[in-house]
């Protein structure tokens, strides 16, 4: 694969390579390879401008902030960054949440009175979702290739051939603080952070499987939309997805 | 009704709408929102098939005989089911009231049910003008839009008590269906918008109703599932997952169709177009065409035949609200693909429902 030819300065390469590491919440995916960075600039005196799209007027405000206020964080941690400005277009709460974010005002205070708490609870719903679609991902081939589900039971996360997907779910259950190393259990609950019993397993797996049916669907759905509102253009850093044609 | 092969389906369309979203209609200053939220629908409707795609300007508003070709004469369809969403915050007249869905009833009795709705929000008010719509169209189905913006309030749950005030009178004058749709907001707002645990406590409350998810709780498909095997009395909608998945993403539609007949299972999933988005020919076609893949990643999931295909369409619907249907098109037994409640059987951590 060619790299496309492209005019971005080290600085932006550096802000955009932050800005990958924020992700959309629900889809569990970078907001760049969803195409939701519309632009990425950093002027030589260090003053960084970030603008961001989604794919409707009416998307979760609460994830809309997040996704704000992470790039924002992203770019303003950069060592040539000395001032960050986080735009999001398009939105219904654009303004509020674009003034919440640069005045680094929290959510409830940016909400006032429609919020009560910050979205640590939200987020860690939300990453745990992920690792149950994360867990049916590392689970899926192991299953296909004729193990027993009770096999699965007993397995560490350093049995496991080194996968993308698997980097990703250590990268998730670490995140919420469960344990992610190699002597960790293979299968365990996102909540407690327990192994799955053998009673538990047969429906832990096909909740899993069902998870991510949810979230791939859901971001299938959200590309759509995005290309269609914005006629096709690309964002920044934008890829389509690996199965967009349709099969793995 | 559609024919195919010899078959022969009713088709029931019990998720559509005949709304006025045109800028005549929207509410001096608030027209950014009755414009984004017109542009929202038109950008799902980018995810059916090309030659069914309208301008902006067209999709706000349809002509009566525009709908009545497009479900009847070319749809398919034999009995649709208008729902009524207010959002009056934004469409001064309401985006589709129900005295607007109850015009296209008057002039076609046979072929149109109107479905009434309430705002818990707007208290006694609000009670009155759900009484005296009930006792004008006699509405067996209520449609309730959670994150339906009221004065300084950016939704409700189904569970709070003024809802459950309003259930109650609801169930009292006869309602027996409730439809429901999520949105993105929601009181607090740092709260799942999409989260259905509050549907999961009404369907416990209200044995006697029942739910359809429309939408399958899009974009919380997997919240859905784990709470519709759990509560014999919820039903998939499954406005959008044809619309929005069939044509647009084959191979999820593939996945979420075999996750909800797994979950679900065919005696509880009711076609919807969602019409003026997608217009029900091209979806009641490719669904009836439509077979899951003979491939290993798809052999988990039950199979979906003749039979399931009719009550998806139709017959499901039809005894839900009580709709005749002539003997031709009626299954001659009970047969079927048993859902996840027969499925994963005795030692289930979870509780069963249904059987």
């Amino acid at each position: 694969m060619t790299a496309p030819v492209t005019t971005r300065s080290a600085r932006a390469e550096a802000a955009l390579a932050a800005l990958e590491t924020v992700r959309d919440p629900e889809l569990d995916e970078p907001i760049t390879s969803l195409g939701f960075v519309v632009s990425c600039a950093v002027s030589a005196a260090g003053d960084a401008q970030v603008r961001l799209r989604l794919p409707t007027y009416f998307c979760a405000p609460n994830f809309a902030y997040l996704m704000v206020a992470d790039a924002y964080d992203a770019v303003s941690a950069l060592p040539g960054v000395r001032r960050a400005e986080v735009v999001l277009e398009d939105h219904f709460a654009s303004d509020v949440i674009n003034d919440g974010v640069a005045a680094q005002a929290g959510f409830v205070q940016t909400f006032d009175g429609e919020a009560v708490s910050e979205l640590h609870g939200l987020r860690a719903d939300f990453l745990r979702k992920a690792v149950m679609a994360g867990t049916d991902q590392v689970c899926r081939p192991l299953l296909a290739a004729g193990k027993d589900p009770a096999a699965l039971l007993a397995m560490t996360l350093g049995e496991l051939p080194p996968s993308r997907a698997l980097d990703r779910l250590r990268g998730r259950r670490a995140d919420l603080g469960l344990p992610a190393g190699d002597d960790a259990a293979l299968v365990i609950d996102p909540v407690t952070g327990e192994r799955v019993t053998a009673d538990a397993m047969p429906l832990h797996l096909r909740k899993a499987r069902l998870t991510r049916v949810s979230i791939e669907a859901n971001s299938g759905i959200c590309r759509g939309m995005l290309r269609h509102r914005y006629n096709n253009t690309l964002g920044e850093g934008e890829t389509p997805p690996p199965d967009d044609s349709g099969e793995h | 009704m559609y024919e195919k092969n010899g078959e022969k389906y009713f088709v029931v369309d019990s998720h559509m709408h005949f709304w006025d979203a045109s800028p005549e209609n929207w509410v001096q200053g608030a027209e950014q929102y009755a414009k984004g939220w017109i542009e929202c629908f038109h950008a799902y409707q980018s995810l059916g098939p090309a030659e069914t795609h309208q301008s902006i300007e067209e999709f706000q508003k349809v002509s009566e005989e525009q709908l009545m070709r497009e479900e009847f004469d070319e749809g398919h369809v034999d009995v649709a089911i208008l729902q009524s969403t207010y959002l009056r915050e934004w469409y001064k007249d309401g985006f589709n009231t129900a005295a607007q869905n109850g015009h296209l009833v008057e002039q076609h009795p046979d072929k149109f049910i109107v479905n009434c709705r309430f705002d818990p929000r707007d208290g006694d008010a609000g009670m009155r003008e759900f009484e005296a719509e009930v006792e004008k169209w006699h509405p067996k189905g209520i449609k309730l839009y959670t994150a339906e913006w009221n004065g300084d309030s950016r939704g409700f749950k189904l569970s709070d008590p003024e809802c459950y005030r309003f259930l109650e009178r609801a169930q009292e004058l006869g309602i027996k269906n409730v439809h429901v749709h999520k949105g993105p907001t929601i009181w607090p707002l740092d709260k799942d918008a999409f989260d259905v645990s509050d549907i999961d406590h009404c369907a416990t409350d209200f044995p006697d109703l029942n739910f359809i998810i429309e939408h399958v709780g899009l974009p919380r498909i997997e919240d859905f599932c784990f709470m519709a095997t759990q509560e014999p009395n919820v039903y998939a909608g499954l406005s959008v997952v044809i619309g929005g998945l069939m044509h647009a993403r084959p191979y999820f539609f593939n996945k979420v169709m075999g996750e909800l007949l797994f979950w679900v299972g065919e005696d509880k999933m009711t076609f919807g177009s969602d019409y003026g988005i997608w217009e029900p020919k091209w979806q009641i076609e490719g669904f009836v065409d439509w077979e899951m893949p003979d491939r290993e990643e798809y052999a988990e999931f039950p199979k979906l035949g003749v039979a399931g295909k009719k009550k998806i369409l139709g017959l499901n619907a039809a005894a839900l609200y009580g709709i005749e249907v002539p003997a031709e098109y009626q299954l001659p037994a009970e047969a079927g693909t048993p859902g996840a409640h027969e499925v994963l059987g005795e030692g289930s951590p979870q509780p069963v429902a249904g059987a």
